[in-house]
């Protein structure tokens, strides 16, 4: 087994993040990767493929069905454990914590499969920050069309052009020690109110 | 005065009503218990939490920690079980195709398991196609009950048919689109099967097994011996909440409160039919039993011994684990009636005088007995 590239597999519902430890674990050499996004898959993919190392998230609510799978194929080949060793507590208590579990082929080295994990774990971690960044930047994109609606209600009621309409916003707003965008929402609920 | 703060994690499931109801009725907080409560997604998240110490203690399948005990889990943390949440709770629904099929193989629409076994013996027997039923975890008292009741019945669970291990919240959908025929599963996933016109229940835990064990409450060995004080707490503030869920009066609000986004997250009149025992069985027809779930009556918080090896019994029986004094031991030791009965004391309630019973014919649809001495442990 020495030399062998280890054959991983990864199963995540979510495509992005799958996508983002699939290029991780390339990167860092492993050509074997294929990547499941639904666990129905996986039991007819553990028998056909025989991974070495299975990656799974933990929303995914189909981790017992996973884990019959693994002890149904325990009988035919060879026993998949969690983790590679379970002894390494502060090692399992990071990968949870990052939201991601992994099963192991009785056997394996654990040099060999410890960066595997520690990649699975990165990755899992980069992937929580870039959403966390997306969803900044949405919120971002809700609130100057927030600020747009209420510039557009003003030019329109009190006959302003846009710039004016901008400055009236961001006088007020200091004026009260508000945020432009609590402004403009505020102005737009009222507008909504009023409409016919 | 908050003295505690324990986390405990659930699933969206019928019997986390005590931990629910200690946390919102104030229960927990009159033990000094600040109670948080976290859902999970899988039984395997809910492991791993307590084994690396998210989790204080959790709702746990009963079996599970036996099974932990005995080395079948992937992660070896050893799990004590000092109390249950609860007897019954479970019920069987299959597809309407496969229920048209047991009313013509003679099956009565009284959810009794026995003549209802006969007629799905009748329908296997018959084939063409091998039947597909689903549990929610290899060890679980699901996964054994339905076991019980088709060999009972006359049906080799693994020749006969097929059990495949499904999340809960998936089984309606499954049902409905055809992929399995019926399933085993803790309310309020049955009714949610009928309520969606796919289901049809057709008998229940409790008369398979009258007053059966199904969830514990379960925590690693080392936290359990590290805060007992903490754990004494719980219990007592479980216990608490099991006297206040006993009262028919108080299941409506018990149902409002499980049904909310955190918990169960379904309409509360569906939550309802599990805690109160009427039970719609298919759309438009309701029947009543009465010892569907119980959180208080027979002793229904007391971790007896005699259920932790009857799981034994069967994880043997399946070939889950082979037969050896040192497991039935293990198995055994696993449930803690003496945490239980130290915790407990102070209410001066009437306690089972021993942590081992027979049970008699009286207990399992076909009669059998079960004498937990059998197995040595």
């Amino acid at each position: 087994m020495l030399g062998r590239d280890l054959a991983i597999l990864i199963i995540d519902e979510n495509k992005l993040r799958a996508a983002i430890i699939e290029e991780g674990l390339r990167e860092a050499g492993h050509d074997s990767v294929e990547v499941l996004h639904s666990v129905k898959e996986a039991a007819r993919r553990i028998v056909e493929s025989s991974p070495d190392v299975v990656v799974v998230d933990l929303e995914n609510p189909g981790r017992d069905q996973l884990e019959h799978f693994f002890s149904l194929s325990r009988a035919l080949q060879k026993p998949i454990a969690m983790f590679v060793d379970t002894s390494d507590a502060a090692a399992i208590g990071a990968a949870i914590e990052a939201g991601v579990s992994a099963y192991v082929v009785d056997g394996l080295r654990k040099d060999r499969v410890k960066p595997i994990l520690d990649m699975a774990v990165l990755r899992f971690n980069a992937y929580a920050r870039l959403k966390a960044e997306l969803d900044e930047a949405k919120g971002a994109l809700e609130e100057r069309k927030v600020v747009d609606r209420a510039k557009a209600i003003l030019m329109r009621q009190r006959n302003l052009s846009e710039a004016d309409a901008y400055a009236l916003l961001r006088t007020t707003a200091m004026n009260q020690n508000r945020r432009i965008v609590d402004i403009a929402q505020s102005l737009v609920t009222a507008a909504g109110l009023l409409e016919p | 005065m908050t003295k505690f703060r324990i986390t405990a994690g659930f699933l969206p499931l019928l019997d986390s009503l005590l931990l629910v109801v200690a946390r919102e009725k104030g229960f927990a907080a009159g033990q000094g218990i600040d109670l948080v409560l976290a859902r999970e997604t899988s039984w395997a998240n809910i492991r791993d939490r307590v084994a690396v110490e998210h989790f204080d203690v959790a709702q746990m399948l009963g079996p599970m920690p036996i099974a932990a005990n005995l080395g079948l889990s992937p992660i070896h943390v050893p799990l004590v079980a000092p109390m249950s949440l609860g007897l019954g709770g479970n019920a069987i629904t299959v597809t309407a195709a496969l229920w048209a099929r047991l009313l013509d193989a003679g099956a009565p629409g009284n959810l009794d398991p026995g003549p209802i076994g006969i007629a799905l013996r009748k329908v296997v027997t018959e084939g063409p196609a091998r039947l597909r039923f689903a549990v929610t975890h290899p060890y679980s008292g699901h996964n054994y009950e339905l076991r019980y009741w088709l060999a009972a019945s006359g049906i080799a669970p693994e020749r006969d048919v097929d059990i495949a291990i499904l999340p809960p919240p998936l089984m309606a959908d499954a049902l409905a689109a055809g992929a399995i025929d019926g399933y085993c599963v803790g309310e309020p996933w049955n009714s949610v099967g009928v309520a969606s016109g796919a289901g049809r229940i057709v008998t229940t835990k409790s008369r398979i097994w009258a007053h059966s064990p199904d969830k514990v409450l379960g925590a690693s060995e080392r936290w359990a011996t590290q805060h007992p004080e903490a754990l004494a707490a719980l219990l007592r503030a479980l216990y608490s909440a099991s006297l206040w869920c006993a009262e028919p009066a108080n299941q409506a609000e018990a149902a409002a409160i499980l049904s909310a986004p955190a918990y169960l997250d379904r309409p509360s009149d569906i939550v309802l039919r599990g805690l109160s025992g009427r039970l719609e069985v298919q759309r438009g027809e309701t029947i009543r039993v009465a010892d569907f779930f119980e959180p208080f009556a027979h002793s229904a918080t007391f971790p007896w011994v005699t259920h932790a090896l009857w799981y034994y019994s069967q994880m043997v029986r399946w070939a889950d684990v082979p037969q050896t004094p040192a497991n039935a031991r293990r198995a055994a030791q696993t449930y803690r009636p003496d945490l239980y009965r130290a915790a407990i004391a102070s209410f001066g309630a009437a306690l089972p005088t021993t942590d081992r019973k027979v049970l008699g014919p009286e207990a399992f649809f076909d009669g059998a007995l079960f004498d937990p001495a059998t197995l040595a442990g």
